[in-house]
């Protein structure tokens, strides 16, 4: 086909009655050609799903509209169809799959008749057929023995594989045109991989247009043939993606590519100060069999969990949702009571401690949590929730907020802010808020809980500089949870793997991802995106390994 | 690099929105709140709006039609010609003063019971949602006085105790608390799952501390919303125990036996029945008005919902 699949010229959405700006998205155009992958990468508020949502004609009704610019689908005119056209043109010539692979399926139906409902909608199948052009699509998915799952419930099914239904019943019709909002951001790396693989796939098969929006340029690399990038509802630059992501022309792509944290860990000193914080065969079990309930479900969170943290040193803990990771640095907080085994802080054993004798010793762990948003209280002031730790030990009101003020400027926001309320600040200036929250504390050892992967890239690069400077400055043993590898390699000292609740590995950073050993290990660092490639100054492969630009 | 965004400006400084200000702009806030008010006034100044003894009986002017002229005699024993404005019933007591008078129980047990209802109902509500020991004992013995209904519990109770306002307002409040208990546990069971919470927590603040600044405040609210509601109900009951002759003293003019004295006449002189009805409909309908309009204002998630 000659024409673009897709051809956006000048399109503005204007935001109603106007948000933090006029327009959610200014003046883009961009095209997507037959055969062709195009990611849309920016950070949040950059107005990439809202430029998804109005191609779909999808965008929430009374809060935005298309205010001007057209799009058209293989040369046709969207923006003035009626909902009728729309409604036969959605499916059949364009088809989307969303980020939350739980909510955008139907609980309650299943997910065979999910995938049939566009055939019965748009085609004059009889329900035999449907169900066997439904068993094609979810076989072409590759999911799992089709027959027994076109009559599964989506909970019964693994985050995945609903992943893998949505694309079904998005391209059960061969559309022209298919839009994919962050597929693959709710999903394990190793299941984004198996996605991001399959994405490339079905688009090969019937050669179709894929508009891809994605933050993650690890995933960018891994499937975009071109790039647009995009920053507050404007287009910053577009281009071939190895151009994009070996020559950016814009400032603001070079600093967004400068943030993506790289693969290969620096050069570190091995940590010699004592050791602070330990746990021995720690065990968490959820779930408890009683008399009452001799059925109940236990899952073993946590198990034989031995490792250790010293002064001035940082281990990180990698694994894949569910792998135990958060319940580790929960116990060792004792937000939950570990099952078994010890946890000694300066070799004081505090597992099984009654929560009275042990409140003293709190102040020695402090806390990050994983989002900004929830993690304050939105009725107090951030100063009242910085001086709450310490009036608790006993400091007066004035030292309290005194030590507040100074803490601020240490996590470099300004002193004079702490009369201001949480939602007064953005993501990262809330996570400097709670980095200071915990410094007030004067801990010894500091849990960080996924404490950047709310974040955008290149605000999660400031929040990790900040949390590496106060590691050295206050000389604090860090527990560092994460699943992004890259993060990992650049703030751990040392990093233990975990999968299904027990480390399957354990060594410095350097040497494990230098020659990880164990079999998981593997298969993560094989399913990290872009993994071989160094964003932005580094030695760079190709875009999209075995695919012709 | 980092340095660059120290500086990021943080948002305008301002106060986190107050409700109070936007409550009084929504209309149903102002129109139940102006009923309310001017209801609430006239049973306060009740003595002074042209009213007599509401229980004087004046036997040579029963059953006189609103605007009739008739003569009655003052607390001072003087006797004086007044237009009886809502005319009398069959024992010649003057309507209107019964009526004006009548508003004073009714918002009595109202506000008495929607404040107790919610008080005891935040507390238990709380201990449930917090506890887990004591969630499972407390929520069955709600379970247990939910199946109680306020009208055989009044009626027990005015048997066993003298009958009083008390006894009403007792009687009323007890099946309304695990309604409110309900409502506080749930919220209380998802708040405590809030990471700020948990961060007070690691921040070793005690308990009562902690429910007190991080857990209650996000109660308010849809508190204050039930609590109207309660009111509302609260008042009907008590009319309806009134009316059945089990509620209040029955020299105690409230609107409910007001309409139950008229009851008899009602073919003939529906005056009795109609004057204190429109004061209770519309009081009722002002409270209920006045709670949507809260709850549209404070909790404008549960307002789309419904």
């Amino acid at each position: 086909m000659a024409g673009p699949v897709l051809e956006i010229t000048n399109l503005s959405v204007a935001i109603n009655g106007g948000g933090d700006r006029p327009h959610a998205v200014r003046g883009i155009s961009l095209k997507v050609g037959a055969n062709e992958i195009v990611c849309v990468v920016g950070e949040s508020g950059s107005g990439k799903s809202v430029t998804a949502q109005a191609v779909m004609r999808l965008l929430p009704k009374n809060a935005m509209h298309v205010e001007a610019g057209s799009m058209r689908l293989e040369g046709e005119e969207l923006t003035t169809k009626s909902d009728a056209e729309l409604r036969a043109t959605r499916g059949t010539r364009m088809a989307m799959v969303f980020q939350e692979p739980m909510t955008a399926l139907n609980p309650v139906e299943r997910v065979g008749d999910q995938i049939g409902e566009v055939l019965e909608i748009h085609t004059a199948l009889d329900p035999r057929e449907r169900r066997k052009r439904v068993l094609e699509i979810m076989r072409a998915v590759h999911l799992p023995d089709p027959e027994q799952m076109i009559d599964a419930y989506p909970h019964q099914l693994s985050g995945g594989q609903r992943q893998r239904i949505m694309i079904a019943a998005a391209l059960v019709l061969d559309p022209a045109l298919l839009i994919a909002d962050e597929p693959t951001t709710a999903l394990d790396v190793t299941t984004q991989a198996q996605i991001l693989k399959l994405v490339r796939e079905m688009q090969g098969r019937k050669k179709t247009g894929v508009l891809f929006i994605t933050h993650d340029f690890g995933v960018v690399s891994e499937i975009a043939d071109r790039v647009v990038v995009m920053q507050l509802g404007r287009i910053v630059e577009q281009g071939p993606c190895e151009e994009i992501l070996r020559n950016p022309r814009e400032d603001y792509t070079k600093m967004l590519l400068a943030s993506v944290p790289s693969m290969t860990p620096p050069k570190r000193v091995p940590v010699s100060g004592p050791v602070v914080l330990q746990t021995e065969k720690l065990f968490k079990t959820f779930g408890k069999r009683t008399l009452l309930r001799p059925k109940a479900r236990i899952v073993n969170a946590v198990i034989d969990v031995s490792l250790s943290v010293r002064r001035g040193e940082t281990l990180g803990i990698v694994g894949e949702s569910g792998s135990g990771k958060s319940t580790v640095a929960r116990c060792v907080a004792r937000l939950v009571q570990p099952t078994q085994g010890e946890i000694r802080i300066d070799n004081v054993d505090v597992a099984a401690m009654k929560e009275a004798k042990f409140r003293p010793m709190r102040r020695r762990v402090q806390f990050v949590f994983q989002d900004p948003y929830r993690s304050l209280n939105p009725r107090r002031t951030i100063g009242e929730a910085i001086i709450e730790g310490p009036m608790n030990y006993g400091l007066s009101r004035n030292e309290a907020l005194q030590r507040a003020r100074d803490l601020m400027a240490v996590v470099h926001l300004s002193p004079e802010s702490i009369e201001r309320y949480p939602h007064q600040f953005s993501g990262g200036q809330r996570q400097r808020i709670c980095i200071a929250r915990a410094l007030a504390m004067e801990p010894e050892i500091l849990i960080g809980d996924e404490p950047v992967s709310a974040l955008d890239v290149s605000v999660q690069d400031q929040v990790l500089k900040l949390l590496d400077e106060v590691r050295r400055r206050f000389d604090l043993a860090v527990l560092f949870i994460t699943h992004d590898l890259r993060v990992a390699a650049q703030v751990c000292d040392r990093i233990a793997v975990m999968q299904r609740g027990v480390i399957v590995e354990q060594g410095t950073t350097a040497e494990v991802f230098a020659a990880p050993q164990h079999a998981y290990t593997k298969a993560l660092f094989e399913a990290a995106p872009g993994r071989n490639r160094e964003f932005f100054g580094g030695k760079a492969n190709a875009c999209a390994p075995g695919r012709a630009p | 690099m980092a340095d660059v965004t120290l500086d990021t400006p943080i948002a305008a400084p301002a106060k986190p929105a107050v409700p109070l200000r936007k409550m009084l702009h929504n209309p149903a806030v102002l129109f139940g709140g102006t009923i309310i008010v001017v209801v609430l006034l006239m049973g306060l100044l009740a003595p002074w709006l042209g009213t007599i003894d509401p229980t004087a009986i004046n036997p040579i002017a029963r059953n006189k039609v609103p605007g009739a002229e008739m003569t009655m005699r003052t607390d001072t024993g003087e006797r004086i010609k007044m237009t009886a404005k809502f005319g009398t019933d069959s024992l010649g007591r003057d309507v209107y003063s019964r009526v004006v008078y009548g508003a004073r129980v009714s918002l009595l047990v109202g506000v008495s019971v929607a404040l107790i209802s919610v008080g005891c109902g935040l507390l238990i509500g709380v201990l449930a949602g917090f506890f887990r020991l004591l969630d499972a004992i407390i929520m069955r013995i709600m379970d247990g006085l939910m199946a109680i209904p306020a009208i055989l519990l009044a009626i027990a109770m005015v048997s066993l105790f003298r009958s009083s306002v008390w006894t009403v307002i007792v009687a009323i409040t007890v099946p309304q608390v695990p309604g409110v208990v309900r409502l506080v546990r749930s919220i209380v069971l998802s708040v405590r799952e809030e990471p700020y919470v948990e961060a007070a927590v690691t921040l070793g603040t005690s308990t009562p501390k902690l429910l007190w600044r991080h857990v209650l405040p996000n109660t308010i609210a849809p508190i204050i919303v039930q609590g109207t509601f309660i009111c509302a109900s609260a008042i009907l009951i008590e009319a309806i125990l009134s009316f059945l002759g089990i509620g209040v003293p029955p020299e105690v003019p409230t609107w409910g036996n007001i309409i139950a004295e008229g009851r008899q006449v009602f073919s003939l002189f529906p005056h009795n029945i109609i004057y204190p009805g429109v004061f209770l409909a519309l009081t009722i309908l002002a409270v209920n008005i006045l709670g949507d309009g809260l709850r549209d204002t404070l909790d404008p998630k549960m307002a789309k919902r419904v």
